[in-house]
């Protein structure tokens, strides 16, 4: 059948599942990706704009995040807000719950809030009413999570698209609260006079130090509670967690009443935190963005720190770079971030496998290498090759 | 209730294309969740490749069938395109499927947004589309019947073809057979010798590519331009990966799911809705109804637990031959 | 005097990671002959063969097939060298017809007539009986085995190999397979067939290659050798095959259960009017093939699922309808090791530590959980039960399946129970970790516990147990002394072919020294089926 002459032929590259790997390796690979991916934006951003270059990007992000105090702060704030979604999406994605509803909490609390003000501003005191709109929006927030949890935990009803389902709900609740509020269908809210929150300082103050407030509980919650144990077992496996009696319904509502309940409080933060007023769009994409950061930093709260700061720092350098570029819109800055994604998405290959070439091209590679090895020759060249033959 | 009728199957390809396309993509056992953002993709494409024709025309009048043609191949092209992506990340890297589809629809709404603002001219957009909605002349004189089933644009007739296609080589043929093999088992298709990775790219890219055309149909026939409709399509997106549960699926049944769906949609802006009521805020709560109705679909087959309603078994999970 | 040799493996050497799973190997099969494999589970049997097929790819070495080289990079190529292989876990697609998943993947006209008739042609030719219209979900775990092979014949295979072909069927089923494998011997098919049971490899082989801890040792003919030469050639060293019993005095009636009927999760009966008992100091093996109820019922003495009426009683009173915590506090452990070893019992990425505390947790005050106790008592049983890991800290996952069963087990009887569930808790072991947990469960049995051993191989529960009860269909076929019956009689009893509680009569399984009066039983029956009516969750 096959031509016996012929030297056999064997696929060029074949991959392996890794055992384990070093801590160091796989900050390496991560750092690779995010450089790698960020001049790749640049090369595109160079491309497409006849006023910058590759150095430019770069300097123009960093610039857009820490280039005055007040971007600064504004950078502070952000990263703030979206650690504390993505706190609320840990307790949730670290039991399995895929809520992909944040934008939609966060805007029911938002507009628990608004609600508040404006059916109550001025008939009752300030302080009393931002009391009010506190549990306003946790409850709304919650309310929000809790549907599809309780469904879930009676009839295992698909939560991923029943929470995306409910975003759309609750932005077509705050136009619809717009247009009873707003006569003339403008459908653009003023600021309300009553129940803005009280400012710390600066109007940054109040939102970073919530954003470290929840960050710090949720670490605690989750590494040393027995609610956060709890929900870890529920996430890691049902079967064991209904085997050693724990209640998997009540912790899976549980858990998605306290996730509700944070972006609810963001939503709080969004709309009487700054304008005082909201529109559908309040939420920015945050329940969205926190659904990639939470994802990248595997569910670690500590790990989301810099999952979420890398995002920040894109975006807000980003609409930095945009001007600098001479680029009129904001939609380049999509198209970057979603690049970045995907370079860190696929870092979790790199991290679980490896590719072994076949021993033609690993004997080829090998040549470069102890080419490169001589080149270098002031430190042990062979041990390198044996790392790699591991 | 006629006009409901043909104003819903007027809407319908939007969701039976995305739909189609998320079937396929499922039968192959990926759970794509950048539907959302390939349909605006293709929506780009589609534009991008009418503009480009009408700017080599010169003012010159289009012609149909070349005008259609472009429109389609363009905007198949750049879903698939998407669709690549994706398919290398979750098929070839075995990235988490989710999670890679999210990321995608972020990627391609973004994409769209830069493509339709720098590349796309909607002057030339809105000359052209009045082509898509062409339809045969003597439609109107036939009553009812050419109304509900003669008077639409070519993309009406084309998603229903595509979807009674989808259905019968997915029913009936050695391919529809091996793909389905892959999506419920892909160790076992993978045993009997079936090039497991080249179904999932294939299936992953000709669904995107399909599902790519409801954002042609939407930007191009539906309405007739416009920068902004990227939001709309991204939320019309996720009710067509609903619509892959509520018809089991099943393309041939995504047809009378689409024009419910269409029916949904369009109810707001209907004159039933007129007749009752003027006030916005009213048209705005029934907006809602297309997602409230997804929902309860969802949870009717959760209580149900109908065993027919079942996914390919090895849905959202990656293939690799080496498992141990 | 290459045309005698089907297929010849030369210097095979695969690793996954750092575990060399196939070191070295040489493998000659001859034409027309049956070769067995034989090894400890770990040994690399399967991945040898799952090289052969092309599902793995080696790291070295060479395959000749007919004396030509060859390289085999994907099943497709397997076939194209008329090489088949029946794994161990079916490879069918369950929605599918048998038909449909015969001719998947082959380059022909799908023509269900043609396919009927080819696959009947089969299967008369070497004694088979299969229906190709029906859905495999439907199947018996024989009539799925019977699907892989006919896939294999009907694509031309003259090489066939079959992984662990018997650990599912019972004893009949596997003489039935064995008549076919001779026909097909006949016919002048190469066979290879994988198992670590030493009974049938002199059964069915002419000769038999030994692997042990992925190293090739030697190839020897069936005639000139000896169950216990090719034990030691297996394990390494010198070993005593006897499993101990532990001669206890048994205690009164620990757990009783009676007239049990237990529903599965797709509504149909999985325990059909069970009654037994379990007493303290004794050890009741259940044996039957898989699917037979064993699962249902481990599930319903932990409280995980409802019984339909019937009723379980410890120490004279009734646990049917506590929740699973109020079960595990009178002392009764439960421990089910699927096949996927990781299921039920442990978190698979939580760390040994973590995992220790699965049953603990709650039982200190306050609102944190109590990490320092549970690392000293991970650290306690790594060193008594001399499990193998970096740390504590490890996640179970990274265990090898050994260490994972000695966690499990180890955790169970800190809680020091009285009565213990285990289902097949030897379930991919190596003879030494398999005595290991032996040796757990007979020192337990001294210690007055009464154990409900759930188990899969006949020989180990003959010498283990002190009775046997027998499930088929749900259905209890008897209780017998394990010193007193022998497989063929628990084979026929697990097929359904031989029931003894139809010949004794209909007190079958209750105690006579129970801890309650008939009264009292009655009572709980009848409370029971209210409940049942009340209570539709």
């Amino acid at each position: 059948m096959t031509n016996n002459t012929k030297t056999v032929r064997e696929p060029l590259l074949h991959i392996v599942k890794r055992d384990n790997i070093t801590l160091g390796k796989k900050i390496a690979i991560y750092a690779i990706a995010i450089v790698a991916s960020l001049l790749l934006g640049a090369i595109i951003c160079s491309l497409v704009s006849t006023r910058g270059d590759v150095i430019k990007f770069f300097s123009s992000l960093f610039e857009g995040c820490f280039g005055t105090t007040r971007l600064f702060w504004l950078f502070l704030q952000e990263f703030a807000i979206l650690l504390a979604v993505s706190m609320a999406l840990i307790v949730s994605f670290k039991m399995k719950f895929w809520n992909l509803g944040g934008n939609g909490q966060i805007l029911m609390g938002g507009l628990a809030a608004i609600a508040c003000s404006y059916y109550l501003g001025g008939k009752v005191d300030d302080t009393l009413l931002i009391v009010i709109e506190v549990f306003a929006s946790i409850l709304a927030g919650a309310i929000w999570a809790v549907i599809p949890a309780i469904c879930k935990a009676l009839w295992n009803t698909n939560e991923s698209l029943f929470t995306l389902m409910l975003n759309y709900i609750a932005a077509g609740l705050v136009n619809l609260f717009i247009a009873i509020w707003v006569k003339g269908g403008s459908g653009i809210l003023n600021p309300l006079a009553n129940g803005k929150l009280p400012e710390l300082g600066n109007k940054y103050l109040l939102i970073i130090l919530f954003g470290i407030l929840i960050t710090t509980i949720i670490t605690i919650y989750l590494k040393y509670s027995k609610h956060g144990y709890e929900l870890s077992v529920v996430g890691d496996s049902q079967n064991t967690a209904k085997y050693i009696g724990i209640n998997v319904k009540k912790v899976i509502i549980r858990t998605l009443i306290l996730s509700g309940a944070i972006c609810g409080l963001v939503g709080l933060l969004l709309t009487s935190g700054t304008s005082n007023s909201i529109s559908a769009d309040t939420a920015a994409n945050r329940g969205f963005t926190a659904i990639m950061t939470t994802w990248l930093a595997n569910c670690n709260p500590l790990f989301a720190i810099a999952t979420c700061g890398l995002v920040v720092f894109v975006t807000k350098g980003m609409q930095k770079v945009r001007p600098n570029f001479g680029m009129l819109d904001d939609t380049i800055s999509n198209l970057v971030i979603g690049i970045v994604y995907f370079f860190i998405i696929a870092c979790a290959f790199f991290i679980q496998y490896k590719i072994v070439f076949n021993p033609q091209v690993t004997a080829k590679l090998n040549k470069i290498k102890a080419f490169f090895a001589n080149i270098f020759k002031k430190k042990k060249p062979l041990n390198e090759n044996e790392k790699e033959g591991e | 209730m006629l006009a409901v009728l043909v104003s819903a199957i007027r809407f319908m390809p939007f969701f039976l294309f995305g739909c189609t396309g998320e079937i396929i993509t499922e039968k192959s056992g990926h759970l794509n969740l950048g539907i959302p953002g390939i349909i605006c993709a293709g929506g780009a494409g589609g534009s991008l490749g009418v503009t480009l024709y009408m700017k080599a025309l010169n003012g010159a009048t289009p012609n149909y069938v070349l005008l259609i043609l472009i429109a389609v191949v363009s905007a198949f092209i750049v879903a698939s395109l998407m669709g690549a992506i994706y398919a290398f990340l979750t098929v070839s890297l075995k990235c988490n499927q989710n999670i890679t589809g999210l990321a995608l629809t972020t990627f391609s709404t973004g994409l769209t947004q830069f493509i339709m603002k720098n590349f796309v001219e909607i002057g030339l957009i809105s000359t052209a589309s009045t082509l898509f909605k062409y339809s045969l002349p003597f439609a109107s004189s036939l009553g009812w019947f050419g109304e509900i089933f003669l008077s639409h644009g070519i993309l009406v007739y084309l998603a229903i073809a595509i979807a009674i296609v989808t259905a019968v080589i997915l029913k009936n043929t050695k391919v529809g057979l091996r793909l389905r093999a892959v999506g419920e088992n892909p160790a076992a298709a993978d045993a009997v010798g079936i090039k497991v990775d080249q179904y999932k790219y294939t299936a992953i890219l000709l669904g995107s590519g399909i599902a790519g055309l409801a954002g042609c149909f939407f930007i191009l026939d539906y309405i007739q331009g416009g920068y902004d409709s990227y939001y709309i399509m991204e939320s019309l997106g996720w009710l067509s990966i609903a619509l892959v549960i509520f018809t089991l699926w099943k393309p041939n049944l995504a047809i009378f799911g689409s024009i419910l769906f269409g029916a949904l949609y369009i109810l707001p802006n209907t004159n039933i809705v007129a007749a009752i009521t003027a006030q916005t805020a009213i048209k705005k709560a029934i907006e809602l109804i297309p997602y409230v109705v997804t929902i309860l679909v969802l949870l009717g087959i959760s209580i149900t637990g109908s065993k027919k309603a079942q996914p390919p078994a090895s849905l959202g999970v990656n293939y690799f031959r080496e498992e141990r | 005097m290459n045309n005698s040799v089907a297929l010849e493996l030369k210097n095979i050497t695969k690793t996954f990671g750092k575990v060399v799973a196939n070191n070295n190997v040489n493998l000659t099969l001859k034409k027309g002959e049956i070769l067995s494999i034989l090894g400890e589970n770990g040994s690399g049997k399967t991945t040898l063969m799952n090289m052969i097929s092309g599902i793995y790819y080696p790291d070295e070495g060479q395959i000749f097939i007919d004396g030509k080289e060859v390289v085999i990079s994907s099943p497709e190529d397997a076939f194209k060298y008329k090489i088949g292989m029946i794994h161990q876990h079916f490879k069918l697609v369950d929605v599918f017809t048998a038909a449909e998943n015969i001719v998947l993947g082959i380059n022909e006209k799908f023509n269900l007539k043609k396919v009927n008739s080819r696959v009947e042609e089969i299967a008369s030719k070497y004694g088979f009986e299969i229906d190709a219209k029906k859905y495999i979900y439907n199947m018996a775990v024989s009539e799925k085995q019977t699907v892989e092979i006919i896939k294999v014949l009907y694509r031309g295979a003259d090489i066939l190999i079959l992984d662990e072909p018997t650990a599912v069927l019972t004893p009949q089923e596997t003489k039935k397979l064995f008549d076919v494998l001779r026909k097909m011997r006949e016919d002048g098919k190469s066979i290879i067939i994988i198992t670590h049971k030493l009974n049938e490899v002199m059964e069915i082989s002419d000769r038999v290659a030994i692997l042990r801890k992925g190293e090739y040792v030697d190839t020897v003919e069936t005639s000139n050798t000896n169950e216990k030469q090719l034990t030691e050639m297996m394990v390494g060293k010198k070993i005593d095959l006897k499993i101990e019993r532990t001669e206890t005095d048994f205690d009164k009636p620990l757990l009783e259960l009676r007239n049990l009927n237990i529903k599965g999760d797709d509504g149909s009966k999985k325990i059909e009017d069970v009654s037994f008992y379990i007493r303290g100091g004794e050890i009741l093996g259940v044996a039957g093939i898989a699917g037979c109820g064993q699962k249902e019922l481990c599930e319903a003495i932990a409280g995980l699922r409802k019984i339909e009426s019937g009723a379980i009683c410890h120490k004279g009173e009734s646990i049917v309808g506590l929740p699973a915590k109020q079960i595990i506090e009178k002392g009764i452990s439960m421990s089910f090791i699927p096949e996927d070893r990781l299921g039920m019992g442990l978190a698979p990425n939580f760390s040994i530590t973590d995992n220790m505390m699965l049953k603990t947790y709650n039982n200190n005050k306050g609102i944190f959980v109590d990490r320092k106790t549970a690392r000293k008592n991970a650290e306690e049983l790594i060193k008594k039960l001399e499990i193998v890991t970096p740390s504590t800290e490890t996640p179970v996952r990274r265990l090898s399946g050994g260490n994972v069963q000695k966690v499990l087990v180890g955790r169970e009887i800190e809680s020091s129970p009285n009565v213990i569930v285990t289902a097949y808790p030897v379930r991919g072991l190596d003879i030494n970790s398999s005595y290991a947990i032996y040796n757990i469960l007979n020192d337990q049995k001294a210690n007055g516990t009464g154990i409900l051993f759930i188990g899969e191989d006949l020989d180990v529960m003959l010498a283990l147990c002190d009775k046997i009860m027998v499930l088929c269909h749900g259905k209890n076929m008897g209780i017998v002394h394990a010193k007193k019956t022998n497989k063929e009689e628990l084979g026929l009893m697990m097929t359904g072919s031989l029931d003894l509680s139809e010949i004794k009569n209909k007190e079958y399984g209750k105690a006579k020294d129970s801890n309650l009066t008939e009264e009292e039983w009655q009572q709980e029956h009848l409370k029971n089926e209210n409940m049942g009516d009340n209570d539709n969750d």
